[in-house]
């Protein structure tokens, strides 16, 4: 671990003026610092900043950057309106880390590519220029949506892939003291050329909060294939929210966890299932939509079959049609 | 005095007459407070007065030489030095009692150690660590791929009869290849040593499984005598055969340890420990089973090809049990070994049944649903007369039993056609699979107490890697010299001590415990003497000794300690019968329709491993060994980067080991036994007994659950989902 400065926030503005690392619960920073995957000259501790409410604001939630996962998943509310991020949060990690790993923190997880980790290996998100071990070496867990020739990791969080469902807003403060809203999708960059850039995050930028809008329409689910029961990363995870009106669909919210470098919600999806009478025959196209452009690279390849699967299984729960 | 046993003749069961009530019961571990509550302190807890420390330093190329720049990083914050010298390639094996290969500045595969670098805090020695500049001179030509190694050392340790025309000739055949990724130990305590130099005096606080040995190695290593060496292991966090041998971290301990003139402390990182200890070896095995009209085993064949470093002498036993476990007149195995630039392979939890077993067990389910015969039936119809290679006579064996009370207790009854059984999206399917680990006894000596208060000691360098050595030796003792066992302290983990078999091999429990009851007889003999009475005659209990129409408290008839030793060894009885541990694994599991996710919802164990010194730590052994089991059925494996041999899941993130909702309710139970033929207290290992077989009994599950045979393990989703 390379010898770094400590400072402690104590109000927002704090933060905004300092340069540097922001920590909060550290679950996954403190790790890569070990490993000197992350090498941050300065810590800015977050974790006193008043950002731990979860407040009910008209017809939505404002969910602070600081509230824990665990406490996230166990809110009432959360549990009643948006079971899908209930289920999603539960899903991940393991119950200590949940206890501990924040809301903010959570979404600004990195990869778990195992070559991203190892400092001995090439790799152009951790060093720009040096080439993807992961595209021709071990590549289970990888990506087979929106990767690039330098980059084909994955992004790890379930609770992404729920607020993505959710249509959340990330709100995010400016040093100089502007606030901005922004969708997951606008808020993750794809890694093209450039995948040590992950979020449109600006240096000196702090995210202070979740907005869900007004709950969806219908019934919603979170279902995650892993190699074992618990506390393993997705091989594939669906969330969504499929509401079915006089045997039609009318409304439908889907993203996708161990797919892509960020949640993955693909809007061709939803709009080959809204407007018709669930089949198995429309649960097919809506995944011959998503999965128009997936490429595997080897060990993942299974992901792709894996996906269709999981997502008619999804949609058949949530529309009560067989598959 | 020293009470001497070689194990020539069967000898009485003293333990079944002597009445204390210590032995067999399921008494709790005497060092298990001290074990939750913090207080049991492990290597790398301990302190020493001007500690610094020490982190190893890995190659991060395949196959070469090397330099370090010491320029590079002597400027940087609490830099002590950094050394190569005396560098061990890998873990040395177990019972080596060598140094390992030691290869200078030559590197033989991706993550060896091939420095220490020492500073004065944990935090300044790892970032010097990763901040070392190493040049290397990279050689081509190095193999990490098993399939087109050129250097394979090739042998058939078997070869009966003619296998090929049993194949032919049977009523029934299955030749089937089955697949094992490597596995890693993973103990939960990394590999640790702090190293303090009294002149030419070396005392090691490590952790390791087997001291006399480890003693042995580090000093071979370090190119010293023996004799100035001492290692402290009070307390292991686990070893499955990864503390076997000395380890890099204990060579990088002593050497910077040396040249500071300080102790220093070296852990491995997680990390470390699945880069450059030892690994399980993958294999691919080809199962080739005949069976006549019912089903009974004209011919078994059994291949294996794995991998290991060049200059190894270790090979997994894959083989193991298939040497007796069934009958057959026609037996071949052949043993394949491909010399790679990867990662030393070694023991591992049951090295040889852990993964023969897999396949071997998973080929028997196959015959009987070829022959359409129960497998328990199958099973039972196979058990030989006499070793169908050896022609030995078997010891106790009670393999029909456990199968058929554990099919009872498990409901087995119940279970049906694959397929047969659905519940939502999930198929539910039962397994069963024969539990089977060969018996060894191993030199071992221990030191008895007894005191005129009534309290006993027990001394000896034995180790308790978390198995229930310190219960098992106190019982012994307690039983013996007729005392409550919380009267009976045991002293472990010093090589100070009289040298033990160590912890391996499923040998400790019984090697060690028999030295503790040969030097607790030897005791009886002195205090029977003194009453007055015939050795045979003398009772002891709760403190007071009877016989020959005497009745005295121990300290009337005493007027100091009385102090012996045992040592026990073994004799012709190893070799005149086979002798090993049976059991029968039973598993039901569900797996989903749509995902080939595998959920195991239940398990059972029954076993028979002669005298059960303690019901509560046996039975705990066999609880890890299913979790193992169910581990090795489902989720581990060691994957090799295919261009450079490094470990890629070189942490428990990614590598799955299973966690509490992969390994529901187990049940275990045994079967009464005594194993004459093994040792003077009867009993037989169970430490790698519980692993043995244990998967297949997941995989047969599997199948007959939703009629998926997976023969590539680890049986994860996408073997299964694309079948159904």
């Amino acid at each position: 671990m390379r010898p770094f400065d400590y400072v402690r926030a104590e109000t927002t503005s704090d933060a905004l003026r300092a340069d540097g690392r922001i920590i909060a619960g550290g679950t996954n920073l403190l790790d890569l610092m070990k490993l000197e995957v992350e090498t941050p000259e300065r810590l800015i501790d977050v974790t006193r900043l008043d950002l731990r409410e979860i407040e009910a604001q008209e017809n939505s939630l404002r969910i602070g950057a600081l509230v824990p996962n665990s406490d996230l998943a166990a809110d009432e509310r959360v549990r009643r309106d948006y079971p899908v991020l209930s289920r999603a949060l539960l899903a991940g990690a393991s119950g200590q880390l949940r206890n501990k790993a924040t809301t903010g923190g959570n979404l600004m997880q990195r990869t778990r590519c195992p070559y991203f980790y190892d400092t001995a290996q090439p790799c152009n998100k951790r060093e720009p220029g040096t080439g993807c071990q992961a595209r021709e070496g071990f590549n289970r867990i990888l990506a087979i949506l929106g990767t690039s020739d330098k980059c084909i990791a994955t992004h790890p969080s379930d609770m992404a892939v729920a607020m993505r469902v959710l249509d959340a807003r990330i709100e995010i403060e400016s040093p100089s003291g502007e606030t901005r809203l922004l969708t997951l999708d606008e808020f993750y960059l794809l890694p093209g050329d450039t995948p040590e850039r992950e979020t449109v995050l600006e240096p000196g930028e702090l995210i202070t909060a979740v907005h869900l809008p007004e709950p969806p329409k219908g019934r919603q689910a979170y279902r995650k294939v892993r190699d074992r029961a618990s506390y393993a990363f997705a091989l594939v995870s669906v969330g969504a929210a499929v509401n079915v009106e006089g045997g039609k669909i009318t409304d439908a919210a889907l993203a996708f966890g161990g797919l892509g470098p960020r949640p993955w919600r693909d809007a061709g999806v939803e709009e080959v299932l809204i407007g018709e009478t669930p089949s198995a025959a429309v649960f097919d196209k809506a995944a011959d939509v998503l999965l128009r452009d997936a490429r595997g690279f080897g060990a993942n390849d299974f992901k792709i079959p894996l996906t269709r699967r999981v997502l008619k299984a999804v949609l058949s729960e949530l529309t009560g049609v067989a598959q | 005095m020293t009470e001497q046993l070689k194990m020539d003749e069967v000898q009485p069961r003293l333990l079944d007459e002597t009445g204390q009530g210590a032995i067999t019961r399921p008494m709790d571990r005497p060092e298990g407070a001290l074990k939750v509550s913090g207080r049991a302190t492990y290597a790398a807890e301990y302190k020493a007065a001007n500690m610094a420390y020490g982190v190893m330093v890995r190659a991060a190329i395949t196959r070469g030489s090397y330099t370090v720049d010491e320029a590079s990083v002597k400027d940087m914050e609490g830099f002590l030095g950094v050394w190569t010298d005396h560098m061990i390639r890998n873990s040395a094996q177990g019972t080596m009692n060598t140094n390992p290969v030691q290869p200078g500045l030559n590197i033989q595969y991706f993550g060896q150690p091939i420095a220490v670098v020492a500073a004065e805090t944990f935090e300044q020695a790892r970032h010097i660590a990763h901040a070392l500049r190493i040049d290397y001179t990279s050689e081509e030509g190095f193999e990490v791929d098993p399939e087109t190694a050129s250097q394979v050392d090739e042998s058939v340790p078997v070869d009966q009869g003619d296998l090929d025309r049993a194949m032919a000739d049977a009523a029934f055949t299955v030749d089937a290849t089955y697949t094992t990724k490597p596995h890693n130990s993973a103990p939960m305590e990394p590999h640790a040593s702090l190293a303090e130099w009294d002149g030419e005096r070396l005392t090691l606080h490590g952790s390791y499984q087997m001291l006399k040995y480890n003693r042995n190695e580090l000093a071979d290593s370090l190119g010293m005598d023996a004799a100035n060496v001492r290692i402290l292991s009070p307390y292991v966090g686990g070893g499955f055969g990864s503390k076997l041998g000395i380890a890099p971290e204990a060579i990088g301990a002593a050497v910077a340890a040396k040249a500071l003139k300080r102790p220093v402390r070296c852990v491995l990182a997680r990390q470390q420990v699945f880069q450059m200890v030892v690994r399980r070896t993958e294999t691919r095995q080809r199962l080739r089973l005949a069976a006549d009209a019912d089903g009974r085993l004209t011919g078994v064949g059994h291949d294996n090809w794995q991998s290991n470093l060049p200059d190894e002498q270790f090979a997994e036993p894959v083989t193991a049990a298939t040497h007796f476990l069934y009958g057959g007149e026609n037996r071949r195995n052949a043993q394949s070994v491909a010399r790679l630039n990867r990662m030393a392979s070694g023991s591992v939890r049951a090295p040889g049944e852990a993964v023969g077993m897999l396949a071997l067990e998973n080929a028997m389910d196959e015959l009987a649903e070829a022959t359409g015969i129960d497998p328990i039936e199958l099973r039972i119809r196979n058990i030989p007369e006499i070793h169908p290679e050896s022609g030995k006579q078997y010891s106790s064996r009670s393999l029909a039993q456990c199968l058929k009370e554990g099919a009872e207790a498990f409901g087995w009854q119940d279970r049906q056609a694959p397929k047969a059984r659905r519940e939502g999206e999930w198929f539910v399917g039962m397994g069963v699979a024969s539990a089977a680990r060969t018996n060894i006894l191993m030199e071992s000596k221990a030191r008895v107490t007894l005191n005129p208060d009534g309290t006993a000691l027990v001394e000896t360098d034995m180790t308790d890697i978390g198995t229930g050595t310190y219960a098992i030796l106190c019982q012994i003792a307690a039983e013996m010299l007729g005392l409550d066992p919380s009267k009976v302290t045991v002293m472990l983990g010093d090589t100070d001590l009289p040298p033990a078999s160590g912890s391996g091999g499923s040998w400790g429990a019984a090697s060690s415990g028999s030295s503790v009851f040969l030097g607790a007889k030897a005791i009886r003999a002195r205090l029977a003497e003194r009453l007055g009475c015939a050795p045979e005659a003398l009772r002891l209990q709760d403190g007071v000794a009877t016989g020959g129409n005497n009745r005295r408290p121990l300290a009337e008839l005493m007027d100091g300690p009385l102090v012996e030793e045992g040592h026990i060894q073994p004799g012709s009885k190893s070799d005149e019968m086979a002798q090993a541990s049976y059991g029968a694994h039973f598993a039901e599991v569900a797996v989903n329709s749509v995902t080939g996710e595998v959920r195991v919802r239940r398990t059972l164990s029954c076993m028979a491993a002669g005298r059960i010194l303690n019901e509560k730590t046996a039975a705990s052994q066999v609880h890890g060994g299913m979790v193992w089991g169910i581990g090795s059925a489902l989720h581990e494996g060691v994957e090799h980067d295919h261009r450079t041999g490094h470990v890629v899941n070189d942490d428990l993130a990614e590598y799955h080991i299973p966690v509490h909702l992969d390994a529901p309710r187990h049940d275990v139970l045994f079967i009464e036994e005594r194993d004459d033929h093994a040792n003077p207290v009867q009993a037989k290992g169970i430490g790698e007994l519980g692993i043995s077989g244990a998967g297949a009994a997941v995989t047969n599950a599997i199948y007959n659950a939703c009629g998926v045979r997976v023969r590539d393990y680890p049986a994860t989703p996408d073997k299964i989902f694309p079948h159904l």
